[in-house]
């Protein structure tokens, strides 16, 4: 059987940087993987990589087998391949609940396809679920742009929920938000579905230690070690790496 | 509250303009009838610069291909004003359409200068193709219309100016019903962050395309009430000072909002006509000091302007560069 | 727009066409170079620029006496004229420096409707005649042809402007600003220069290019009510066809620009309105791949 996503020797350069040289990448359905290094190891590239907000020079990326790596970032996301960045990116003019309803129509199908407004409807009815689990249903009718860091952070969560993700990349979802916001998001992950993969780039080791079955560790580009979170604890080689400097 | 309050303005503004042609000349009636004609180009801008995020200053293409295509083709059809409405929407999305490739990929300042070369060179062609548009002595003697089959045809300026009125008031509302659906909202939600649009899997140049043509028809429909308000048409009524004067008035309605689109641009092009009319002479000169002036009264309108507009979309550091809005200069 | 020179040959009746058109590509390039530095650096659309072009024209036309010494008089106030009315513009622009491209190009529009206002009433509405100096007043031979001597001169002029344009981009520290600039306007941010001062000094230098080829390309599009509108519309078209930026693409496309308008018109007479379109929707559609991947928009 064919991985969810499986990322083969992908290289990326930023001039005459070596952002990330030849790093392989497999999960499963339902996997969660962690993805932890030094700051500039390349984490965040390679999630840019996976959801096509960047073209690698060379390596390529499969969902399901098939090669995906010509596809743009908003054929990825119809395709199951869901993300939330670093810094909240939320539509600010529109209201939070608007957010969700925008993140989750491209992949509403309709009960009654030709009825106006059906797919809206549909889009509606998944929102306000999402935006209760997030604990933003008091703030559902608020503009985005007036929401505080941490209340952004988990709108973009609900709109990747509500995107029906096969894989969730999650890029630092922690950064910023209270104790009790991070105790909700780990509730939350941890509530998905279990055919939901999520690909998981955390500074925060509690976190990696209490979500991810996996975790793969890079720098300077390229792949450290790969293992259980055990592994990887007990790894010298971490540890080395992140002596050398990490946030 | 507000919102109810501005039906009630709305609905007071409606009403002036039905009693309007009663309350003054026969001339003004008819300068009254062009000023929505290009109201209603005023608010296809609106749906472009403001709603989707593309700034335009060529929207006098599409609505000089409707006003040709209704006043060359429309004639020969049909003497029905709401064909010849068709007619001119239908050749307003069309070379709407055809200029989607040079546009849907641009942002900012170059959407300004492509949009502002499609126009010119559409009113260079115009200018020059005389066998079909006259030329630069336009297109005269323009047979007058009926509103509908059966009804009589419009001869008089009052009537004439009720047409445009009905014809724009629907279209303006037809707008704003497409506003409120899916449509609407992903327009918005494109103008807010692209990107992020992209990421939730939108097909965002669909949706860009589909503004475009949209506007191109809205723009092209009210081509054809300009020749039914002036029963003459020449391409000076689509120079690049009418896309500027235009874009000035949807600056000072506020950018996104339709009504403010309606209002600023009649505003602004009620201010040309009477300075033309009272200072044949210096009436550019004033009008230049006037666009600088009101671009610095206007703080409110620009800073509305500037959150609203789609900005230079920065989803995460590593991608900044590949969306600077310039490329390298390769000498 | 151009006087085609009329053939007075049977051998090639395309030379003089083709020979107009590099003087007439030559010419929007110089003009074109401005705007492309203005948006390239400035990041402005300046709508005013056609007025900075007339603002030379009208200086030829006023100074001109067929003399070589007015010529170079005329040269050197157009350039200035020209240059300071960029330096005014940048200084009505510092208030809504902070704003956004469309607010700055309705300033600069405003500007252009007045500046151009005022160039009619200071030098009337008829388009003013140009007197270019005597010794280039008459015809030379080329090839067997007739040809006016001061449009070859013009072609070897605008020449040589456009290889030491080539060579400051290239090759001097402004050019290595102005190319860090297109590459990359916060990396200009970082440098420590007033934005205010970068705005000042490039559209003098904007202005200067524009006052330059007012001035030298006065007998070929002279001044008058129209010019400033047509040639923004051609420095528009030759910038976009260009490809936004690029240097050499801006000098190839000025010189297709010329040729269409000029050849173009002499072997497809019917055609000839649509020619200008075409090549823009040619161009554009071919490239809009490569212009998305640079601009962001996949």
């Amino acid at each position: 059987m064919n991985p969810l996503l499986s990322a083969q020797d992908v290289h990326v350069r930023y001039g005459s940087l070596a952002a990330l040289a030849g790093v392989d990448l497999t999960i499963h359905d339902g996997q969660r993987h962690a993805l932890i290094g030094p700051n500039g190891a390349g984490k965040t590239t390679l999630l840019n990589v996976i959801a096509g907000a960047r073209k690698p020079q060379r390596g390529t990326v499969r969902l399901d087998g098939r090669d995906v790596s010509r596809l743009g970032p908003a054929a990825r996301a119809r395709r199951g391949i869901n993300r939330i960045h670093q810094r909240p990116a939320v539509f600010s003019t529109l209201t939070a609940t608007e957010n969700v309803v925008v993140a989750a129509l491209p992949r509403v199908i309709p009960r009654r396809r030709w009825w106006p407004g059906g797919r809206r409807r549909t889009a509606q009815r998944r929102a306000v679920p999402l935006l209760e689990q997030m604990g933003l249903a008091d703030v559902a009718a608020v503009p985005a742009g007036h929401l505080a860091h941490g209340q952004r952070r988990q709108l973009e969560i609900a709109m990747a929920l509500a995107g029906r993700p096969r894989l969730l990349l999650l890029d630092e979802p922690a950064a910023g938000l209270s104790a009790t916001e991070v105790g909700r998001l780990v509730e939350l992950l941890r509530a998905l579905p279990r055919a939901v993969a999520v690909l998981l780039v955390e500074h925060r080791l509690d976190l990696v230690y209490a979500l991810a079955d996996t975790v793969t560790v890079l720098r300077d580009g390229q792949t450290l070690a790969a293992g259980t979170p055990d592994e990887i604890r007990t790894s010298p080689l971490v540890r080395q790496a992140y002596a050398d400097g990490v946030a | 509250m507000i919102r109810r309050a501005r039906g009630a303005v709305a609905a007071l503004v409606l009403a002036g303009l039905v009693v309007a042609p009663w309350m003054v000349d026969d001339y003004t009636t008819a300068i009254l009838a062009r000023t929505l004609a290009l109201a209603l180009v005023g608010v296809s801008v609106a749906l472009l610069t403001g709603v989707a995020g593309m700034p335009t200053l060529g929207q006098t293409a599409p609505y000089a291909a409707g006003a040709y295509a209704c006043a060359v083709l429309g004639s020969r059809i049909s003497d029905v004003g709401v064909v010849h409405v068709v007619v001119a929407a239908g050749a307003g999305a069309l070379l709407a359409a055809l200029t989607v490739p040079l546009v849907v990929h641009a942002r900012g300042v170059i959407v300004l200068m492509i949009t502002l070369a499609i126009g010119e060179l559409v009113v260079t062609i115009l200018g020059r193709w005389r066998s079909v548009t006259g030329g630069t002595d336009g297109l005269a003697g323009i047979p007058a219309v009926r509103p509908f089959w059966g009804l009589p045809v419009l001869a008089t300026d009052q009537a004439r100016y009720l047409y445009t009125l009905v014809v724009a008031a629907a279209l303006v509302g037809a707008v704003l019903l497409l506003l409120r659906t899916r449509a609407g909202l992903l327009l918005r939600a494109g103008r807010d962050d692209e990107t992020r649009l992209r990421a939730s899997g939108h097909r965002v140049p669909l949706q860009v395309s589909g503004a475009h043509v949209a506007a191109g028809a809205i723009a092209g429909a009210a081509g054809s009430l300009l020749v039914v308000a002036q029963q003459y048409i020449s391409p000076a009524d689509f120079g690049f000072d009418t896309s500027a004067l235009l874009l000035l008035g949807v600056v000072i309605g506020g950018t996104a909002s339709v009504g403010g689109a309606l209002v600023g641009a009649a505003l602004v092009i009620a201010v040309r006509d009477w300075l033309f009319g009272v200072l044949p002479g210096h009436a550019p000169l004033v009008l230049g000091a006037l666009f600088v002036a009101t671009v610095y009264l206007l703080p409110s309108g620009v800073n509305r302007a500037r959150g609203r507009l789609r900005p230079p979309s920065a989803p995460d550091a590593t991608a900044v560069r590949e969306h600077a809005t310039v490329p390298e200069l390769r000498a | 727009m151009i006087a085609v020179a009329v053939g007075t040959n049977r051998i090639d009746p395309y030379l003089i066409p083709a020979l107009d058109g590099v003087a007439y590509g030559l010419l929007v390039f110089v003009a074109a170079s401005g705007l492309v530095v203005c948006f390239g650096v400035a990041n402005i659309l300046n709508l005013a620029h056609g007025t900075l072009y007339a603002i030379g024209g009208y200086t030829a036309a006023a100074l001109l006496d067929g003399g070589w010494a007015s010529l170079a008089l005329a040269l050197a106030v157009g350039v200035l004229a020209a240059a300071a009315a960029g330096v005014l513009l940048a200084g009505l622009l510092t208030p809504v420096a902070a704003g956004n491209h469309l607010t700055q190009a309705l300033l600069t529009f405003g500007v252009a409707l007045a500046g151009g206002s005022l160039l009619v009433a200071g030098f009337g509405p008829d388009d003013p005649q140009v007197r270019v100096p005597a010794a280039l007043d008459g015809s030379v031979v080329v090839a067997g042809h007739r040809y006016a001597a001061y449009r070859l001169v013009f072609i070897a002029v605008a020449a040589v402007i456009s290889a030491a344009l080539y060579l400051v981009v290239r090759r001097t520290r402004a050019g290595m600003l102005v190319r860090a600039a297109v590459d990359d306007p916060e990396m200009v941010a970082c440098l420590g220069v007033s934005p205010a001062r970068i705005r000042a000094g490039v559209l003098a230098a904007a202005g200067a290019l524009a006052g330059a080829a007012g001035v030298l390309g006065a007998p070929i599009i002279g001044p008058g009510t129209d010019t400033a509108d047509t040639v923004l519309l051609l420095s528009l078209v030759v910038v976009v066809l260009g490809g936004l930026g690029s240097m050499a693409g801006t000098l190839l496309a000025a010189l297709a620009i010329g040729e269409i308008q000029t050849l173009g018109v002499a072997l497809l007479p019917s055609a000839a309105p649509f020619l200008l379109f075409a090549a823009m929707a040619a161009v554009l559609a071919v490239r809009a791949r490569g212009l998305a991947a640079r601009w962001g928009a996949t």
